[in-house]
């Protein structure tokens, strides 16, 4: 596993002031009365080879960093560089000669695949897309995916509805993989899998990275199996990221009190194991359509202070490599 | 076959799906039977009158004849029987029925293209939206028979002058039936875009790069197909009976062309006296309309995976 400090390869992904705002149409003439910033200034860079997990609640935005990034969304400001190439600024065809860089799979693996097209269309189209292989080539390619993946080859002719959940992921992920992309946003994979499945899905991914080098966002919410397969995890809360650290860092030592509730919150193996301190926050997730004035967690932070509820902290250097927006952390220089 | 030394089972081909689809088709017996009772009056409207030599509108040309072969039930030189000037049914009823299906086949299709092109590009391009559905909505508000005599009225004659009477005719028909009777399968098709076109398969395809055009062939439509689909199996009654009104208003085809809907308005007249003659048209449309209706039906089955696989 990599370490954060340790190596020196160059960063793949360059996130920079990502804002990702839905605009909000009121009354009769559908005005432009304000907007949902389901995405709201957020930084980040993946060096090549690497997992940066995404962890965060439910509707904290962690979906719309996804699948902003890959311009499935048209994103409202900010740069996403991605093998040297800022994916918002790209003219249309440009964006399609560059998507067989950058891949996804997506969270449920149901509603992923066209229910009417054979498995072999669905590995297919990304080669049908992007290459001019012949029949013969095609259908080899498809096959080799297919092994990659842990599929058998006599599916090739079956419907998405014949399958399991976890074999139907399988698909989802060869045609991830059809076009050798070098970047793949994991938008919640597991989520929608049972517990059997979903290490099976996570192994497969882990196995694919050592073997073709990939780099991974592994969007999720399920934090155990986060520890498990990324290097660095970024913890968002209300469309910001709250704390950017090194696995180990983070799981041991949490430093945004946010990172720090949700980690209490992880479920314990060991029922006789030693007590935890569980935070529970109280209150509800501000609305992304008006977040707090200072600190987008001030509403629910426990440890909550004057200076929260007036000034936004920003995203700093706490440790070495580890990331933290949160005045506790990194005081603000005292001004009077 | 490539490659089938690493597996132990016999690799098949990606086959094509068509076969699958007759294969599912054939297993629904309301299908099948409909199929070959829907062959069996094309035969009938098609091939019939070659067996069957009288002209349609053969009047004997001697008044005292023609008396006598007015209103004759049916006998082995009519079997249909007779109208009410001595013409005979049965070759009536031949006639009629090619350009009743081909009127009904053509306005169908006509309104099926343009209601599911106007419902897939308001569904799926947001910007052209609700332009193209207020469209609808104006179609849908216009009153829709004067609208048709009129355009009848207007363009017959000229329709004519350029094509022939008949055939100028038939396309000014077709065409007035199928521009006023798409609206209600663009909405069907607008309502199943707008709820396809957020699944992540098509989200997925766009992640790969498909472009816009090739999203709707590949994605969408072969979704939105079972609504379009009953929409057309409707269409075609519709089509049927519009054809009759506009005859029957004297702004379709001349009034000595027999057509279905024609040949059942001449014979409303008479129903007290001579049932049979509303009898004939009245079961061939609805033999029709059930039969398309039916294939529908399987065609929709034979093409879902879901239930082909079982």
């Amino acid at each position: 596993m990599l370490d954060a400090q340790g190596t020196a390869a160059a960063p793949l992904v360059q996130v920079s002031n990502l804002k990702m705002y839905f605009p909000i149409y009121t009354g009769l003439l559908r005005r432009h009365t304000g907007d949902v910033k389901a995405v709201d200034d957020v930084s980040f860079t993946i060096r090549a080879g690497e997992t940066l997990g995404l962890v965060g609640e439910s509707g904290c935005g962690k979906s719309t960093v996804g699948r902003a990034i890959l311009r499935l969304y048209e994103p409202t400001a900010g740069r996403v560089v991605i093998d040297g190439d800022d994916i918002p600024a790209l003219a249309p065809e440009a964006l399609r000669k560059k998507r067989p860089v950058m891949q996804m799979v997506f969270q449920d693996p149901q509603a992923s695949l066209n229910p009417r097209m054979t498995v072999a269309d669905i590995i297919g189209e990304p080669l049908d897309e992007h290459t001019n292989l012949t029949g013969q080539e095609k259908l080899a390619r498809i096959y080799e995916l297919m092994d990659q993946v842990g599929l058998n080859r006599a599916f090739a002719n079956r419907y998405p509805f014949a399958f399991s959940g976890g074999q139907r992921q399988r698909i989802g992920i060869a045609r991830a993989l059809a076009l050798n992309p070098r970047f793949i946003v994991c938008d919640e994979p597991i989520a929608a899998l049972d517990v059997s499945i979903q290490a099976q899905v996570v192994n497969l991914l882990e196995d694919l990275q050592d073997r073709l080098g990939l780099t991974y966002l592994f969007i999720s919410h399920d934090l155990s199996m986060v520890r498990h397969i990324a290097d660095r995890v970024a913890v968002m809360y209300l469309g910001q990221i709250a704390e950017i650290s090194p696995r180990d860092d983070l799981y041991a030592n949490p430093l945004h009190p946010y990172a720090e509730a949700l980690l209490s919150a992880v479920p314990e193996p060991d029922p006789n194991g030693a007590a935890r301190q569980r935070i529970i926050l109280k209150g509800d997730v501000p609305s992304p359509a008006n977040p707090p004035k200072g600190c987008n967690f001030c509403t629910r932070c426990p440890k909550v202070m004057p200076v929260c509820r007036e000034i936004e902290p920003k995203l700093a250097e706490a440790a070495p490599g580890r990331m933290v927006a949160c005045h506790l952390i990194n005081p603000i220089p005292s001004t009077g | 076959m490539t490659d089938t030394s690493a597996a132990p089972i016999k690799l098949e081909k990606p086959r094509s799906q068509w076969r699958d689809v007759w294969v599912q088709f054939r297993q629904h017996k309301g299908a099948m039977v409909a199929l070959v009772l829907l062959c069996v009056m094309a035969a009938f409207v098609l091939i019939g009158p070659l067996i069957w030599r009288i002209d349609p509108n053969f009047i004997d040309p001697d008044p005292v004849k023609m008396i006598r072969l007015r209103n004759k039930g049916p006998s082995w030189d009519h079997p249909m029987g007779t109208d009410q000037i001595g013409r005979d049914i049965l070759a009536r009823m031949m006639f009629g029925g090619r350009i009743s299906l081909a009127v009904a086949t053509v306005a169908m299709l006509v309104a099926i293209f343009i209601g599911t092109t106007v419902g897939v590009l308001a569904g799926y391009f947001r910007r052209i939206d609700g332009l193209l559905m207020r469209l609808t909505d104006m179609f849908l508000a216009l009153p829709l028979l004067p609208l048709l005599l009129v355009m009848m009225f207007l363009f017959r004659d000229a329709a004519a002058k350029v094509l022939g009477p008949s055939m100028g005719t038939f396309l000014l028909i077709v065409l007035a039936i199928g521009v006023t009777s798409w609206m209600h399968s663009a909405r069907i098709v607008r309502g199943e875009v707008l709820a396809l076109k957020e699944r992540e398969y098509v989200l997925a395809a766009r992640s790969i790069g498909t472009p816009a055009r090739r999203i709707i062939l590949r994605h969408i439509l072969p979704n939105v197909l079972s609504p379009v689909l009953v929409a057309a199996t409707l269409g075609i009654a519709a089509a049927i009976i519009t054809e009759s009104v506009l005859s029957f208003l004297g702004l379709g085809f001349p009034p000595d062309f027999p057509t279905w809907g024609r040949l059942l308005y001449d014979g409303v007249d008479a129903i007290r006296t001579y049932p049979e003659r509303v009898v004939w048209p009245g079961i061939a449309i609805s033999l029709t309309v059930l039969c398309v209706n039916y294939i529908g039906d399987g065609l929709r089955d034979a093409l879902d995976p879901r239930i082909r696989g079982r």
